[in-house]
């Protein structure tokens, strides 16, 4: 390397010397790393509220309520006309007859979904 | 549950704590790295204001991809790229850092270090018509003082090249010095 080009190099040392950010940059930047790590952690904390109030994440326990609703239904059903020869046989008219299924399904219905 | 969000949090707070060093580090280098790319302190702060936001979007794919290697290299591409795009939106050229040097010397030490010093002035208007990627390779070298790696590492290019790259930069920003003289002598 030549004199001249090590002697351009410390001119350009010099002369490209670091500059100094000033003050109020510094603490700028600091207050908005703090406000973006805060909205970070805000955002992960909101997260599963967000979840619970999105009606998309609803899907599974509406589906195992409807599957357990339609389970007991069902179940209600099949024992409501399990007895429904016995209740023809005893019953004299159609209206005993049908009175006589409303109360049957009211039984049935308090004993397979007794919350309801 | 509970292991799995104490294990995240803990992830998310290192993760902060290794970004607070990286800026600590480096806050300086990218500011004279802007400062010198843009020849003003109001854009040098909003370019290296925009850095640090992007880097913090990315710093986490940015460790995983760096297997330990230093990131500035990769924080100076960030503001390449962000000052890149300022000239493209503003459609304006650099401005020659000695224009602005006047206006603001008693703030920072840099241009009251080349008030008065006319070889300096001189060198800092070779330096801004130089094209633009031997420009950053000067100010990459003199001004952060990045070896070859890490340059080559800043502006994607191989070790060989930016050894080139710098050796022609300075062979014309010789030639660029010594025409004045030249046409005046």
């Amino acid at each position: 390397m030549t004199s001249g080009a090590t002697e351009l190099e410390a001119l350009l040392r010099e002369a490209l010397a670091p500059v100094e950010p000033p003050a109020d940059l510094a603490q700028r930047l600091e207050l908005m790393l703090v406000n973006l790590t805060e909205l970070a952690q805000d955002e992960l904390e909101s997260w599963e509220l967000s979840a619970m109030r999105d009606p998309r994440n609803w899907v599974r326990p509406a589906a195992a309520a409807v599957i357990g609703t339609t389970a007991g239904t069902a179940l209600v059903v099949l024992r409501v006309r399990a007895r429904h020869r016995a209740r023809k046989a005893g019953s004299g008219s159609l209206r005993e007859l049908a009175e006589r299924t409303l109360h049957d399904i009211a039984e049935e219905t308090r004993r397979v979904l007794p919350d309801r | 549950m509970g292991d799995s969000d104490g294990s995240g949090s803990k992830s998310k707070a290192e993760l902060d704590a290794r970004f607070t060093d990286l800026y600590k580090a480096h806050l300086r280098d990218v500011y004279s790295y802007s400062y010198y790319r843009v020849g003003n302190h109001h854009d040098a702060e909003d370019l290296t204001e925009q850095t640090f936001l992007q880097a913090y979007r990315h710093f986490e794919r940015a460790l995983r991809e760096s297997n330990g290697r230093p990131l500035r290299p990769w924080l100076i591409r960030i503001a390449h790229n962000l000052a890149a795009n300022f000239y493209r939106d503003r459609s304006r050229k650099p401005e020659s850092a000695i224009e602005d040097a006047g206006v603001i010397s008693s703030v920072h030490t840099t241009e009251s270090l080349v008030e008065g010093r006319e070889e300096l002035q001189q060198i800092l208007a070779g330096v801004a018509q130089l094209p633009d990627d031997r420009r950053e390779a000067l100010i990459m070298r003199f001004a952060l003082g990045m070896d070859n790696r890490e340059i080559a590492r800043a502006l994607g290019r191989t070790d060989g090249a930016t050894k080139v790259l710098l050796h022609r930069a300075i062979r014309q920003l010789e030639g660029i010095v010594a025409a004045p003289e030249e046409t005046q002598g």
